[in-house]
Protein backbone atom coordinates (compact mmCIF):
# COMPACT_ATOMS: atom_id res chain seq x y z
CA UNK A 1 0.00 0.00 0.00
CA UNK A 2 2.71 2.48 0.98
CA UNK A 3 4.56 3.49 -2.19
CA UNK A 4 8.26 2.74 -2.46
CA UNK A 5 9.86 6.18 -2.21
CA UNK A 6 13.40 4.82 -2.46
CA UNK A 7 16.16 7.35 -1.85
CA UNK A 8 13.60 10.19 -1.83
CA UNK A 9 11.75 8.92 1.26
CA UNK A 10 13.13 11.63 3.55
CA UNK A 11 12.26 14.67 1.39
CA UNK A 12 8.81 13.31 0.45
CA UNK A 13 7.79 12.13 3.92
CA UNK A 14 9.42 15.23 5.46
CA UNK A 15 7.33 17.48 3.19
CA UNK A 16 4.09 15.71 4.12
CA UNK A 17 4.92 15.62 7.85
CA UNK A 18 5.91 19.30 7.99
CA UNK A 19 2.91 20.48 5.93
CA UNK A 20 0.35 18.40 7.84
CA UNK A 21 1.84 19.54 11.17
CA UNK A 22 1.67 23.21 10.11
CA UNK A 23 -1.91 22.89 8.82
CA UNK A 24 -3.11 21.03 11.91
CA UNK A 25 -1.36 23.58 14.13
CA UNK A 26 -3.08 26.45 12.33
CA UNK A 27 -6.50 24.75 12.52
CA UNK A 28 -6.03 23.92 16.23
CA UNK A 29 -4.93 27.47 17.04
CA UNK A 30 -7.86 28.98 15.11
CA UNK A 31 -10.39 26.73 16.87
CA UNK A 32 -8.83 27.26 20.30
CA UNK A 33 -8.93 31.06 19.98
CA UNK A 34 -12.45 30.91 18.54
CA UNK A 35 -13.67 28.89 21.56
CA UNK A 36 -11.88 31.11 24.05
CA UNK A 37 -13.30 34.36 22.61
CA UNK A 38 -16.80 32.86 22.25
CA UNK A 39 -16.82 31.80 25.93
CA UNK A 40 -15.47 35.15 27.15
CA UNK A 41 -18.09 37.05 25.10
CA UNK A 42 -20.92 34.83 26.36
CA UNK A 43 -19.75 35.43 29.93
CA UNK A 44 -19.64 39.24 29.55
CA UNK A 45 -22.98 39.31 27.71
CA UNK A 46 -24.59 37.24 30.47
CA UNK A 47 -23.09 39.48 33.16
CA UNK A 48 -24.20 42.68 31.43
CA UNK A 49 -27.61 41.20 30.65
CA UNK A 50 -28.09 40.49 34.33
CA UNK A 51 -26.98 43.93 35.46
CA UNK A 52 -29.14 45.64 32.81
CA UNK A 53 -32.17 43.46 33.51
CA UNK B 1 -29.89 42.92 -2.30
CA UNK B 2 -26.36 44.35 -2.36
CA UNK B 3 -23.04 42.62 -1.57
CA UNK B 4 -22.34 45.42 0.94
CA UNK B 5 -25.01 43.99 3.23
CA UNK B 6 -22.44 41.34 4.17
CA UNK B 7 -20.27 44.11 5.56
CA UNK B 8 -22.79 44.28 8.39
CA UNK B 9 -21.25 42.13 11.18
CA UNK B 10 -24.63 40.65 12.12
CA UNK B 11 -25.40 39.64 8.54
CA UNK B 12 -21.87 38.28 8.10
CA UNK B 13 -22.15 36.14 11.27
CA UNK B 14 -25.52 34.82 10.10
CA UNK B 15 -24.40 33.92 6.57
CA UNK B 16 -20.96 32.57 7.55
CA UNK B 17 -22.59 30.45 10.28
CA UNK B 18 -24.79 28.85 7.64
CA UNK B 19 -21.95 28.31 5.14
CA UNK B 20 -19.30 27.06 7.55
CA UNK B 21 -20.38 23.41 8.11
CA UNK B 22 -20.72 22.68 4.37
CA UNK B 23 -17.44 24.40 3.40
CA UNK B 24 -15.60 22.60 6.23
CA UNK B 25 -16.80 19.17 5.08
CA UNK B 26 -15.90 19.94 1.45
CA UNK B 27 -12.45 21.25 2.45
CA UNK B 28 -11.71 18.17 4.55
CA UNK B 29 -12.92 15.79 1.80
CA UNK B 30 -10.96 17.54 -0.98
CA UNK B 31 -7.74 17.82 1.06
CA UNK B 32 -7.85 14.21 2.22
CA UNK B 33 -8.99 12.85 -1.16
CA UNK B 34 -6.42 14.83 -3.16
CA UNK B 35 -3.48 14.01 -0.89
CA UNK B 36 -4.34 10.29 -0.68
CA UNK B 37 -4.81 10.12 -4.47
CA UNK B 38 -1.56 11.97 -5.10
CA UNK B 39 0.56 10.16 -2.52
CA UNK B 40 -0.67 6.58 -2.94
CA UNK B 41 -2.06 6.30 -6.46
CA UNK B 42 0.20 8.28 -8.82
CA UNK B 43 3.37 6.93 -10.45
CA UNK B 44 6.89 8.29 -10.02
CA UNK B 45 8.04 10.83 -12.58
CA UNK B 46 10.66 9.63 -15.08
CA UNK B 47 12.96 12.55 -14.18
CA UNK B 48 12.08 13.49 -10.60
CA UNK B 49 11.23 10.05 -9.23
CA UNK B 50 9.09 9.95 -6.09
CA UNK B 51 9.79 13.62 -5.28
CA UNK B 52 7.00 14.52 -7.73
CA UNK B 53 4.59 13.70 -4.87
CA UNK B 54 5.68 16.95 -3.20
CA UNK B 55 3.84 18.83 -5.97
CA UNK B 56 0.48 18.15 -4.22
CA UNK B 57 1.57 20.29 -1.27
CA UNK B 58 4.05 22.72 -2.78
CA UNK B 59 2.01 24.07 -5.71
CA UNK B 60 -1.35 24.57 -3.88
CA UNK B 61 0.43 26.12 -0.87
CA UNK B 62 2.43 28.51 -3.10
CA UNK B 63 -0.70 29.47 -5.07
CA UNK B 64 -2.66 30.15 -1.90
CA UNK B 65 0.25 32.09 -0.35
CA UNK B 66 -0.10 34.62 -3.18
CA UNK B 67 -3.91 34.46 -3.41
CA UNK B 68 -4.28 35.05 0.33
CA UNK B 69 -2.29 38.27 -0.03
CA UNK B 70 -4.44 39.29 -3.02
CA UNK B 71 -7.57 38.67 -0.90
CA UNK B 72 -6.03 40.79 1.88
CA UNK B 73 -5.29 43.52 -0.67
CA UNK B 74 -8.91 43.57 -1.89
CA UNK B 75 -10.37 43.63 1.64
CA UNK B 76 -7.84 46.27 2.73
CA UNK B 77 -8.82 48.47 -0.21
CA UNK B 78 -12.50 48.03 0.71
CA UNK B 79 -11.61 49.17 4.25
CA UNK B 80 -9.68 52.18 2.97
CA UNK B 81 -12.42 53.24 0.53
CA UNK B 82 -15.65 52.24 2.29
CA UNK B 83 -14.59 51.84 5.97
CA UNK B 84 -16.33 48.48 6.44
CA UNK B 85 -14.94 46.93 9.63
CA UNK B 86 -15.67 43.34 8.57
CA UNK B 87 -13.38 43.70 5.54
CA UNK B 88 -10.50 44.96 7.71
CA UNK B 89 -11.06 42.07 10.13
CA UNK B 90 -11.18 39.57 7.25
CA UNK B 91 -7.76 40.83 6.07
CA UNK B 92 -6.42 40.44 9.61
CA UNK B 93 -7.92 36.93 9.82
CA UNK B 94 -6.35 35.83 6.52
CA UNK B 95 -2.77 36.84 7.37
CA UNK B 96 -1.75 33.87 9.60
CA UNK B 97 -3.28 31.47 7.05
CA UNK B 98 -1.32 33.07 4.21
CA UNK B 99 1.85 33.03 6.32
CA UNK B 100 1.40 29.31 7.04
CA UNK B 101 0.88 28.53 3.34
CA UNK B 102 3.98 30.58 2.46
CA UNK B 103 5.99 28.66 5.07
CA UNK B 104 4.71 25.33 3.66
CA UNK B 105 5.75 26.44 0.15
CA UNK B 106 9.21 27.43 1.42
CA UNK B 107 9.77 24.24 3.46
CA UNK B 108 8.48 21.83 0.79
CA UNK B 109 10.42 23.79 -1.84
CA UNK B 110 13.65 23.36 0.14
CA UNK B 111 12.98 19.65 0.68
CA UNK B 112 12.22 19.23 -3.04
CA UNK B 113 15.12 21.42 -4.16
CA UNK B 114 17.82 19.54 -2.27
CA UNK B 115 17.57 16.25 -4.22
CA UNK B 116 16.66 17.94 -7.54
CA UNK B 117 18.95 20.99 -7.61
CA UNK B 118 21.52 19.84 -5.06
CA UNK B 119 20.76 22.74 -2.71
CA UNK B 120 18.19 23.58 -0.01
CA UNK B 121 18.21 27.25 -0.90
CA UNK B 122 19.33 29.55 -3.69
CA UNK B 123 18.92 33.31 -3.96
CA UNK B 124 16.79 32.71 -7.02
CA UNK B 125 14.21 35.41 -7.97
CA UNK B 126 11.15 33.32 -7.12
CA UNK B 127 12.56 31.87 -3.89
CA UNK B 128 13.81 35.25 -2.71
CA UNK B 129 10.52 37.04 -3.48
CA UNK B 130 8.67 34.28 -1.61
CA UNK B 131 10.91 34.73 1.43
CA UNK B 132 10.24 38.49 1.31
CA UNK B 133 6.50 37.77 1.04
CA UNK B 134 6.76 35.61 4.18
CA UNK B 135 8.53 38.46 6.00
CA UNK B 136 5.75 40.83 4.87
CA UNK B 137 3.19 38.45 6.38
CA UNK B 138 5.09 38.47 9.69
CA UNK B 139 5.39 42.26 9.60
CA UNK B 140 1.69 42.63 8.78
CA UNK B 141 0.66 40.46 11.77
CA UNK B 142 3.12 42.23 14.08
CA UNK B 143 1.73 45.64 13.02
CA UNK B 144 -1.85 44.59 13.87
CA UNK B 145 -0.66 43.51 17.34
CA UNK B 146 1.49 46.58 17.92
CA UNK B 147 -1.23 49.24 17.50
CA UNK B 148 -3.89 49.55 20.16
CA UNK B 149 -6.47 51.56 18.21
CA UNK B 150 -8.13 49.07 15.82
CA UNK B 151 -9.00 51.65 13.16
CA UNK B 152 -5.45 53.02 13.08
CA UNK B 153 -4.14 49.44 12.94
CA UNK B 154 -6.47 48.70 10.02
CA UNK B 155 -5.29 51.86 8.19
CA UNK B 156 -1.58 51.18 8.64
CA UNK B 157 -1.80 47.46 7.86
CA UNK B 158 -3.78 48.34 4.70
CA UNK B 159 -0.87 50.53 3.57
CA UNK B 160 1.60 47.72 4.35
CA UNK B 161 -0.61 45.30 2.42
CA UNK B 162 -0.63 47.55 -0.65
CA UNK B 163 3.19 47.85 -0.53
CA UNK B 164 3.60 44.09 0.01
CA UNK B 165 1.45 43.37 -3.04
CA UNK B 166 4.46 44.20 -5.19
CA UNK B 167 6.23 41.15 -3.72
CA UNK B 168 3.12 38.96 -3.99
CA UNK B 169 2.99 39.77 -7.71
CA UNK B 170 6.75 39.47 -8.03
CA UNK B 171 6.73 35.99 -6.47
CA UNK B 172 4.16 34.94 -9.08
CA UNK B 173 5.88 36.44 -12.12
CA UNK B 174 9.55 36.47 -11.00
CA UNK B 175 10.34 33.48 -13.22
CA UNK B 176 9.05 35.39 -16.25
CA UNK B 177 10.99 38.57 -15.41
CA UNK B 178 14.39 36.97 -14.83
CA UNK B 179 15.54 33.82 -16.55
CA UNK B 180 18.67 33.16 -14.49
CA UNK B 181 16.84 31.45 -11.59
CA UNK B 182 16.84 27.75 -10.71
CA UNK B 183 13.06 27.61 -10.40
CA UNK B 184 11.26 26.46 -13.55
CA UNK B 185 8.28 28.29 -15.07
CA UNK B 186 4.65 27.62 -14.23
CA UNK B 187 3.83 23.91 -13.78
CA UNK B 188 0.21 24.58 -14.62
CA UNK B 189 -0.80 25.94 -17.97
CA UNK B 190 -3.80 25.92 -20.26
CA UNK B 191 -1.36 24.91 -22.99
CA UNK B 192 -1.43 21.09 -23.06
CA UNK B 193 2.24 20.91 -24.12
CA UNK B 194 3.43 22.93 -21.12
CA UNK B 195 1.07 21.55 -18.48
CA UNK B 196 1.96 18.61 -16.21
CA UNK B 197 0.72 15.21 -17.35
CA UNK B 198 -2.95 14.36 -16.63
CA UNK B 199 -1.95 11.61 -14.22
CA UNK B 200 -0.54 14.32 -11.89
CA UNK B 201 -2.86 17.14 -12.98
CA UNK B 202 -6.17 15.67 -11.77
CA UNK B 203 -5.10 14.87 -8.18
CA UNK B 204 -3.31 18.23 -8.13
CA UNK B 205 -6.54 19.95 -9.12
CA UNK B 206 -8.33 18.22 -6.19
CA UNK B 207 -5.55 19.32 -3.81
CA UNK B 208 -5.74 22.92 -5.08
CA UNK B 209 -9.53 22.84 -4.49
CA UNK B 210 -8.86 21.48 -0.99
CA UNK B 211 -6.39 24.27 -0.19
CA UNK B 212 -8.81 26.93 -1.50
CA UNK B 213 -11.67 25.52 0.60
CA UNK B 214 -9.42 25.19 3.66
CA UNK B 215 -8.49 28.85 3.23
CA UNK B 216 -12.16 29.87 2.98
CA UNK B 217 -13.05 27.76 6.04
CA UNK B 218 -10.28 29.23 8.16
CA UNK B 219 -10.94 32.81 7.00
CA UNK B 220 -14.61 32.42 7.99
CA UNK B 221 -13.73 30.92 11.40
CA UNK B 222 -11.08 33.54 12.13
CA UNK B 223 -13.15 36.51 10.89
CA UNK B 224 -16.03 35.39 13.13
CA UNK B 225 -13.55 35.24 16.02
CA UNK B 226 -12.27 38.75 15.24
CA UNK B 227 -15.84 40.12 15.12
CA UNK B 228 -16.60 38.52 18.49
CA UNK B 229 -13.31 39.81 19.94
CA UNK B 230 -14.19 43.33 18.76
CA UNK B 231 -17.61 43.11 20.42
CA UNK B 232 -16.01 41.74 23.57
CA UNK B 233 -13.62 44.70 23.72
CA UNK B 234 -16.52 47.13 23.24
CA UNK B 235 -18.56 45.51 26.04
CA UNK B 236 -15.58 45.48 28.41
CA UNK B 237 -14.90 49.15 27.64
CA UNK B 238 -18.53 49.97 28.39
CA UNK B 239 -18.25 48.04 31.67
CA UNK B 240 -15.17 50.00 32.69
CA UNK B 241 -16.93 53.31 31.98
CA UNK B 242 -20.05 52.36 33.94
Amino acid sequence: MIPDLGKYAIPVLGSYAASIALILGLVALSLWRSGRVKRALAEVEARQGKSNG
Amino acid sequence: MSIWEYANPKKFMQTSGMLLPGVTVLAFAAMLGGLIWGFFFTPDDYKQGATVKIIYLHVPAAMMAINAWVMMLVTSLIWVVRRHHVSALAAKAAAPIGATFTLIALVTGALWGQPMWGTWWEWDPRLTSFLILFLFYLGYMALWEAIENPDTAADLTAVLCIVGSVFALLSRYAVNFWNQGLHQGASLSLDKEENVSDVYWFPLLVCITGFVLLFVTLVLIRTRTEIRARRLQALLARERLA
